[in-house]
């Protein structure tokens, strides 16, 4: 099996939107946007590739931290990043596309927010 | 200039089974803006593997498409044997490799009938389905299960295919390869077809590559896109070629799905020639530590799993990233300016599988 | 010459046989690995438990002390994981698919009371 590279730079939140800019302005399309809730900060990854390549870029933010848009660069990011708000309740500011927490309408807002404490289930039980 | 006035469409429509909800903004007849919502069948499968045994996860990952099931268990099994460094058995690959396009020719017969349907040929649908149900007959014989397989697992495949069931495997598809072949004739060739469908929702190369479209929504724009040529399982030793069509309207990502499905027969074909002997699964000790971003090419387009494990029988993080929902926003471009009654059939050309989207 | 390929098609659907199955009459398609459901020969059965432990769903519960097994039909995934595991090989899969039912479906099997010398000695060989 030959695998596809993949090569991830942590960089900060403030270099977001000027590393992004690099990747479009190299022609790189962009794959997906992922959170990571790591119980007391969140990782995002933002995945770019022109061929089989990828790079991804992450960036760690903290509960309440303000996420600058990249939808102002690729359009289309405006669905992760409304993803990103509504299950994980983090603010990201000017989307192009800013549904107010309406893209994904869950019965329990934010439903993946932090890591919530794994209750024990006993053998056989339910889940 | 008409007054501006907004139609919902969906979550239940008589054309479309998916629960996706647009609110079409219209001028007189013109779709002006679309602004699509989705969230209701939201599973939260992706918060599941934090209570479950990585392995057993396997079922459950099948479980986010009922269509391109048995990819999302072997990306699913990919990325976690990337993290164990795990070697899978060359005969567990091919097979792997061959049920997966078992899966896509028969999500792309599905989709070809739904088309049919949308655009009302009956008949052409009631075909694509009588071929479909013979694709899952062999989908059966060989993994117990029409939809739901339950033959990946961590390290390995589950069942083994024996030689001679391999053979009668092509035998049947070179049976209905010439019937396989018809229909693509007629979705080619056939004035209603090119009727309803050229120039229809048209996505230009640029667009499609900007927006992040995938799989035979970007294929049909002209973008050489197709993770099966980065030589995933047992594709890089099959030769294998991606269907491009360029015009970017909906009947060119419908022909790149029917070519597909004969390009399926050849790589299945290909691959039971070249299968190679030995065991079909490899024992797997301990628990997964570190992360991976696994891609595969689903019958819908490419797909991403992402993992985060630190060494507990439980992963910290899954992350799916399905075709349907990077294919969501060269959705609200394709739907600008086209008719009301073309809106179906453009929200059909991405293949939309909303359970896939929401997880 | 399309109409020559439509009555080609016409003739072939006028004599051939119907595609789909008068299904209640005709009994469904099945094969031999076909997964209906999940029987148990419970005279064989050890009461290990492996099939519980394993079953991703937890559809099965299994008693030592009363010697019973039990499976929740409607919970079941039929995923062959607990025939996979068996020990003794005394779980398997049945094509056919267990009749349809709008309340619980929980299926009892009660096994043969152990004859007390029997019992001991296979778990000495483990």
């Amino acid at each position: 099996m030959i695998e596809q590279k993949h090569t991830i730079t942590e960089i900060a939140v403030t270099d977001l939107l000027k590393k992004t800019g690099e990747c479009h302005e190299k022609g790189h399309r962009l794959v997906q946007i992922g959170c990571t809730p790591l119980g007391d900060c969140y990782e995002i990854n933002y995945t770019f590739t022109t061929s089989w390549d990828f790079e991804s870029l992450r960036i760690t933010v903290n509960d309440g931290d303000k996420i600058p848009s990249i939808s102002g660069i690729y359009w289309g990011a405006f669905i992760y990043e409304n993803e990103i708000h509504d299950l994980f309740g983090l603010t990201v500011t000017d989307i192009n596309v800013d549904f107010q927490g309406h893209l994904i309408e869950t019965r329990i807002p934010s439903p993946f927010k932090n890591a919530p404490p794994v209750t024990k289930v006993k053998k056989g039980g339910d889940a | 200039m008409g007054n501006q006035i907004v139609v919902p469409f969906g979550p239940q429509h008589p054309v479309l089974p998916e629960p996706i909800h647009l609110d079409l903004v219209l001028e007189d007849e013109r779709v002006v803006e679309a602004v699509p919502t989705i969230g209701y069948v939201h599973r939260g499968l992706e918060k599941l593997v934090e209570k479950r045994d990585y392995k057993d996860y396997v079922l459950i990952a099948e479980r986010i498409c009922g269509i391109c099931s048995f990819t999302h268990s072997v990306t699913y099994c990919n990325a976690i044997e990337r993290i164990m460094g795990i070697e899978v058995p060359a005969r567990a690959q091919f097979i792997r490799t061959i049920w997966m396009e078992y899966s896509r020719m028969h999500s792309h017969l599905l989709w070809l009938g739904l088309t049919a349907d949308a655009m009302g040929f009956e008949n052409l649908f009631m075909n694509a389905w009588r071929l479909r149900e013979e694709i899952l007959d062999d989908m059966e014989a060989t993994t117990g299960g029409r939809v739901i397989q339950g033959s990946c697992k961590v390290g390995g495949i589950r069942r083994d295919i024996s030689d001679d069931k391999l053979g009668e495997m092509v035998d049947h598809l070179k049976k209905i390869r010439p019937l396989l072949e018809e229909s693509n004739r007629i979705f080619t060739h056939d004035q209603t077809v090119r009727h309803r469908m050229r120039g229809l929702g048209v996505l230009s190369k640029e667009d499609a590559w900007d927006l992040g479209a995938v799989g035979p929504t970007a294929r049909g724009s002209g973008c050489d896109m197709d993770v099966r040529s980065s030589g995933y399982s047992a594709y890089g030793e099959l030769g294998f070629k991606p269907v491009v069509f360029t015009h970017g309207d909906c009947l060119d990502r419908c022909l790149v799905r029917s070519e597909e499905v004969l390009a399926a027969v050849d790589l299945v074909e290909r691959a039971v020639a070249k299968m190679p002997d030995g065991p079909i699964e490899e024992k797997v000790k301990g628990n997964p530590d570190g992360e991976y971003f696994a891609f595969s090419e689903q019958p819908r387009g490419e797909c991403m799993h992402y993992i985060k494990a630190n060494g507990k029988k439980n992963i910290v993080r899954h992350r799916v990233r399905t075709p349907t929902l990077t294919n969501i926003p060269p959705l609200v471009k394709m739907l600008e300016g086209i008719e009301m009654a073309d809106v179906p059939v453009v929200v059909l050309t991405i293949d939309p599988c909303i359970g896939c989207a929401e997880r | 010459m399309q109409i020559f390929t439509m009555t080609k098609r016409a003739l072939a659907n006028l004599v051939g046989k119907p595609a789909t199955l008068m299904y209640p009459a005709t009994p469904a398609k099945q094969y031999e690995i076909s997964r209906g459901h999940v029987i148990i020969a419970i005279e064989d059965c050890i009461y290990c438990g492996n099939c519980q432990r394993h079953c991703v769903s937890q559809a099965i519960v299994v008693d030592r002390e009363a010697r019973t097994w039990e499976i929740d039909r409607l919970r079941c995934i039929i995923c062959g994981v607990c025939a996979e595991v068996c020990p003794k090989d005394c779980i398997f899969m049945e094509p056919d698919y267990p009749p349809s039912t709008t309340g619980t479906a929980m299926e009892f099997v009660q096994g043969p009371p152990a004859p007390p010398k029997a019992e001991k000695k296979p778990k000495a060989e483990e």
